[in-house]
């Protein structure tokens, strides 16, 4: 196939995510700054204002007071979502580890018990946690019917519960990612390392870990990508009180009705977003040199 | 030393009930979900014997009926639109002679997997509203097609990764043109792999939440949308029936597209 008909057949699929998706991306960019229609969308003149509502608060008289609250919305929500990378890579890893350890057959079940969460609606997997945790739900109901508590102990609207939601909805990215790659891992090494009289804290630090790092740093960037811009975990979960970057979002174009400022927080969670994803890339092609 | 008993690196003790262990965080919650589903009593938690009222009751629900017929019309749209554009583009990422630009190509059609979704639903927002397009299910049609292309596209180009050139080049040799050659050799075993592509394309919009949220209308209100409305208003025995129904839509699906993937290796 030449490079004109090879370029004919990709041109839809560049096309459609092209004018569809990256050009949102940048019409957003000019919209962050713009000056808010409170009907809604946005209006002239342009100014620096929803970048400046980040730290700071226009007053009655139009001056600009210092209010961190937004900064604060922001960091709380980096601070998760590197929390639930954290805990997906403590988690996974050793999951990843014993699926490499079994037979091919069981090998390709598990992977499949391990992707299926994936394909199966977010929104559903994170209610099953309100039904659990809630005031009226299974844990208070067995920790109450077990005589440990009389009153419902309020599992649910907090960060743990958040976090709780992140990590469930996240931890298959963590997982297949390593295993992909310590499944090319040469048994002999282990065996080499054994016959040296390593332990298997040593096999583990000097041989496992090395080898799985390009995994779990994969698997870290699609963890804390999504996470980072999350919503129904917080919204859901978090009772919509205890905000993050996403439900701050999505509220701009809902109940506040400031799309520049929804704009300009959605253009800093992309910046951050493929930074980390370039970052990345640039480290795998260092270490494959 | 270990002595008598000789060194087996693939055991470590206790590795396979801490793997159980998160086997059962990931579906205990879903089971407690179906469970519930079935569950007389309107008190969702207290348990008063078996039925199957709460999923009659959605059924006879209008409302969801609406939101149902919706999530189908665009699910089918998108995947069929999907399909055909990450077919194309999977045959030239494989297939095709590049000199230049193969790496922005992937960049660009990966960009919906990296784009957060929150990003993804308030910029396409942005852009039907700065168009003034308001087409209600036309929108919804667009932006699942994007994102579901990816996702079809996987498949079909690990697939012709998997099975090679030769044979192509065996037609070739016998003077077929491209388009027999694409039609009597490439397609046929490329088929499976489209199968299953375009089921991974049906299940991730039928499942897709945010970005149908943020851009439809009233009128064009998906299921997950719908689902999502109620939620908000508490947790009933109708959403548990509702939610228990489209988690077993989503696992016939996945393990058909995985079965016929099966079937692929080994044909």
């Amino acid at each position: 196939m030449g490079p004109n008909r090879t370029w004919l057949l990709i041109a839809p699929a560049m096309l459609v995510i092209g004018i569809f998706m990256v050009l949102p991306l940048f019409l957003a960019v000019a919209y962050s700054f713009m000056t808010a229609n409170p009907y809604g969308g946005v209006t002239a003149p342009a100014t620096f204002d929803a970048y400046l509502q980040f730290l700071y608060q226009r007053d009655f008289d139009d001056s600009l007071v210092f209010s961190p609250s937004y900064a604060l919305i922001i960091l709380r929500s980096i601070y998760l979502a590197i929390a639930t990378t954290v805990i997906c890579l403590v988690l996974g890893l050793p999951v990843a580890w014993y699926i490499v350890c079994q037979t091919p057959e069981r090998r390709r079940i598990l992977l499949f018990a391990v992707t299926l969460p994936f394909w199966i609606n977010t929104l559903i997997r994170t209610y099953c946690w309100i039904l659990i945790l809630r005031d009226e739900g299974l844990a208070n109901g067995a920790l109450r019917h077990a005589g440990i508590i009389t009153d419902p102990l309020p599992l649910l609207y907090n960060d743990g519960s958040i976090l709780l939601g992140l990590v469930y909805t996240f931890l298959p990215f963590m997982v297949l990612p390593i295993y992909s790659t310590l499944e090319r891992i040469d048994p002999r090494l282990i065996e080499a390392a054994h016959d040296l009289y390593a332990s298997r804290a040593a096999v583990f630090r000097r041989i496992v870990w090395p080898l799985a790092r390009p995994g779990a740093l994969a698997g870290a960037t699609l963890v804390f990508a999504p996470a980072l811009g999350s919503f129904l975990a917080p919204d859901l979960l978090g009772g919509g009180k205890k905000l993050l970057i996403g439900s701050l979002i999505q509220m701009q174009f809902t109940s506040s009705r400031n799309w520049p400022f929804g704009a300009a927080l959605s253009t800093v969670v992309t910046v951050v977003v493929l930074t980390v994803f370039v970052i990345r890339s640039r480290r795998v092609q260092e270490e494959r040199r | 030393m270990n002595g008598a008993k000789p060194f087996d690196w693939r055991h470590t003790p206790g590795l396979s009930a801490y793997t159980a262990l998160i086997f059962v965080f990931f579906y205990a919650p879903l089971l407690i979900l179906v469970i519930y589903a079935f569950n007389s009593s309107r008190l969702v938690t207290v348990w008063s014997g078996f039925s199957f009222k709460w999923f009659v009751a959605v059924a006879n629900n209008g409302a969801i009926r609406d939101a149902a017929f919706n999530s189908v019309i665009i699910a089918i749209v998108a995947t069929i639109a999907s399909t055909a554009i990450a077919t194309a583009g999977a045959l030239a990422l494989e297939r095709g002679r590049l000199r230049f630009g193969r790496g922005a190509a992937t960049a660009l059609i990966a960009m919906p997997l990296v784009v957060p979704e929150i990003v993804v639903a308030i910029t396409t927002l942005i852009f039907f509203s700065g168009l003034g397009m308001h087409h209600g299910l036309i929108n919804l049609m667009i932006a699942h097609t994007v994102f579901c292309i990816p996702f079809a596209l996987l498949p079909i180009q690990a697939r012709l990764r998997d099975m090679g050139g030769t044979l192509e080049e065996a037609g070739r040799d016998l003077y077929a043109d491209e388009w027999r050659l694409f039609r009597r050799v490439t397609l046929p075993l490329l088929l499976p792999a489209i199968s299953a592509g375009a089921i991974m394309a049906f299940v991730v919009s039928l499942d897709d939440f945010l970005i149908s949220m943020m851009v439809s209308s009233a009128g064009s209100t998906t299921l997950p949308v719908y689902i999502y409305g109620m939620m908000r208003l508490g947790v009933t025995p109708e959403v548990n029936a509702i939610s228990t129904i489209l988690l077993a839509v989503s696992i016939v699906f996945v393990a058909a597209a995985l079965l016929i993937g099966r079937r692929n290796k080994l044909a």
